[in-house]
């Protein structure tokens, strides 16, 4: 910002330009005042107390923390799985859309747009009401173990099959962005004319294309899961985002810590996304 | 032979949304127009009165403040970015803001509760009332943080395509800055930017994680009350209520896309 403003007078002689150059300085001063007061108060709330001055026990705190453990690897589980099933389901999908079944494309779109539309606590809202009328439906019949053990605390399918409808949008875009720089149609088909089998296709022509796209996909799917709350919180289980909203009333400086770590989560991620693309492009 | 194959890929997938995301849908539809075991309009005429109107009111006005706001902020501190000279300012702030428009939920409200709560670091130096974080207008600012991020990620790629040469030949013909973006930049901008508000009125619209972890929010929003009425904080029974309550929503939801698709439709027309 300093640098911005420090080289005004340079061009303030030519009129018409300086003008503008005022006024980006003042939205780039508000926008930095907005956004980074909030950062720097929370890391200040973190690691400054009356009492106790500076100090950054809070970060330590964190990894002692009761719960801390158990719920971020619930979570992480619950993200590779997402990511596993989401994958499986959606590219084949695709595959066969581009391949064989191009009438299905506008279905695919619906499906993978709906979920954008519904606010995520309405789905839940189905789903719990969906479980507790299926338990109740199915209980002389064996399907009802089946919805018992899909809703087991200790690894909770139910939110893996919730999140792979709520990342199916996200999912789907990143794939088509990867599908639509190959012409699968012809990879494929040199690739069977030539003798290979419809796995070797698959894990030696068209995953190998598609690695950019997949890691996105995958990376996006891993933040969208560890930062879910809606959803977990409402069906009553206990992933990382619910755990830290549960420690918030008593901790709360170990909460906004969380916080802070959670953004830099974040931009790594994205960092992982961005540049899992760009290296495609190098090649 | 290969139509079948083509299926057989799709199935899947179709299937497990069938499952996943229609049955809870029916169910949602079916609880919502059942009540004590017989269809009734019973609940969704409940969940439209008292309590549960004010809250969808105050979902819709929060959304539609947080929408119009940040879309005119959003695109302001966008063609800050994109006239920008500095190419290290405008990659900072494009990667910021993919950052911040994915930093929603729990973290997000922990930080405003940091900054702005009632012991925190900065509504102590401004001597804050104790509570002005939980009202309307603080909820609008906590929004904001990821509202505005995203309206800049509409909007940039959508402020690249304005050639500077489009405005240089509208100055040669004599057309002032104003008359420049009401006939040529606006227009240009109008279905970029209608996008950019319908995303950022859904977001905030279905954000329920943020204001759940503000507690003490004294706003009403139709999210806190379908929560409250599934996990069964009121009188057992509500469910359906909560059900119509769900149904609400993605009437309004749909109310919006029904109002956006033929006005996207109608801004493109002759931009192709």
């Amino acid at each position: 910002m300093a640098a911005l403003t420090g080289l005004e007078p340079v061009t303030a002689p030519v009129r018409a330009p300086s003008r503008p150059r005022l006024w980006r300085g003042a939205v780039f001063l508000l926008a930095a005042a907005y956004f980074l007061i909030p950062l720097g108060a929370s890391l200040w709330y973190t690691i400054y107390t009356p009492t106790a001055g500076v100090s950054f026990a809070a970060y330590g705190e964190l990894l002692t923390a009761e719960g801390f453990g158990s719920s971020l690897l619930l979570s992480m589980s619950l993200a590779v799985a997402t990511i596993v099933l989401a994958l499986l389901l959606t590219l084949p999908a695709m595959l066969a859309v581009r391949l064989s079944a191009p009438r299905l494309r506008p279905v695919m779109e619906v499906v993978c747009t709906l979920p954008l539309v519904v606010p995520p606590i309405t789905f839940v809202a189905g789903l719990t009401t969906s479980l507790r009328t299926g338990t109740d439906v199915l209980a002389p019949t064996p399907f009802w173990a089946t919805l018992i053990a899909v809703q087991n605390p200790a690894f909770p399918v139910v939110l893996v099959l919730a999140y792979v409808v709520l990342v199916l949008p996200f999912v789907y875009r990143s794939l088509d962005a990867g599908l639509r720089t190959m012409d699968v149609r012809t990879l494929v088909e040199a690739a069977r004319n030539l003798g290979a089998s419809w796995p070797h296709v698959l894990f030696r022509v068209i995953i190998p294309n598609l690695r950019s796209a997949l890691a996105s996909a995958s990376f996006l799917t891993l933040a969208l899961v560890l930062g879910e709350f809606t959803v977990a919180r409402l069906l009553g289980y206990q992933p990382f985002a619910v755990w830290i909203v549960t420690i918030s009333g008593s901790k709360g400086q170990l909460s906004v810590a969380v916080s802070i770590l959670s953004l830099l989560l974040i931009w790594l991620l994205l960092l992982a996304v961005s540049t899992a693309f760009s290296g495609k492009e190098r090649k | 032979m290969t139509r079948a194959k083509g299926w057989l890929g799709a199935l899947p997938l179709l299937v497990f949304f069938a499952l996943v995301f229609g049955i809870p849908a029916i169910a949602l539809v079916a609880g919502a127009f059942t009540a004590n075991g017989e269809p009734s309009l019973a609940n969704v005429g409940q969940s439209l009165q008292g309590g549960y109107l004010t809250a969808m009111a105050g979902s819709v006005q929060l959304s539609a403040v947080v929408a119009l706001a940040g879309a005119v902020l959003g695109t302001f501190l966008a063609q800050a970015v994109v006239t920008s000279r500095f190419a290290l300012l405008r990659e900072a702030v494009l990667t910021a803001s993919g950052v911040l428009a994915n930093f929603g939920g729990v973290p997000l409200a922990f930080f405003w509760i940091a900054t702005l709560g009632n012991s925190g670091v900065i509504s102590g130096l401004l001597g804050l009332p104790s509570g002005a974080l939980y009202t309307f207008w603080g909820l609008v600012i906590v929004y904001l943080y990821f509202a505005i991020p995203l309206m800049v990620l509409v909007m940039a790629p959508a402020l690249d395509g304005l050639r500077p040469q489009w405005r240089e030949a509208a100055a040669n013909n004599g057309a002032t800055a104003w008359q420049f973006w009401r006939f040529v930049g606006l227009p240009v901008l109008t279905p970029a930017m209608l996008g950019g508000v319908v995303l950022l009125f859904g977001s905030a619209f279905a954000a329920f994680a943020t204001a759940n972890a503000m507690v003490g929010t004294v706003v009403p929003l139709v999210t806190l009350k379908i929560a409250s009425a599934l996990t069964g904080d009121v009188l057992i029974g509500y469910e359906n209520i909560a059900l119509a309550l769900s149904l609400d929503m993605i009437v309004v939801a749909g109310l919006v896309m029904a109002i956006y698709l033929p006005l996207q439709k109608r801004s493109t027309r002759w931009l192709r």
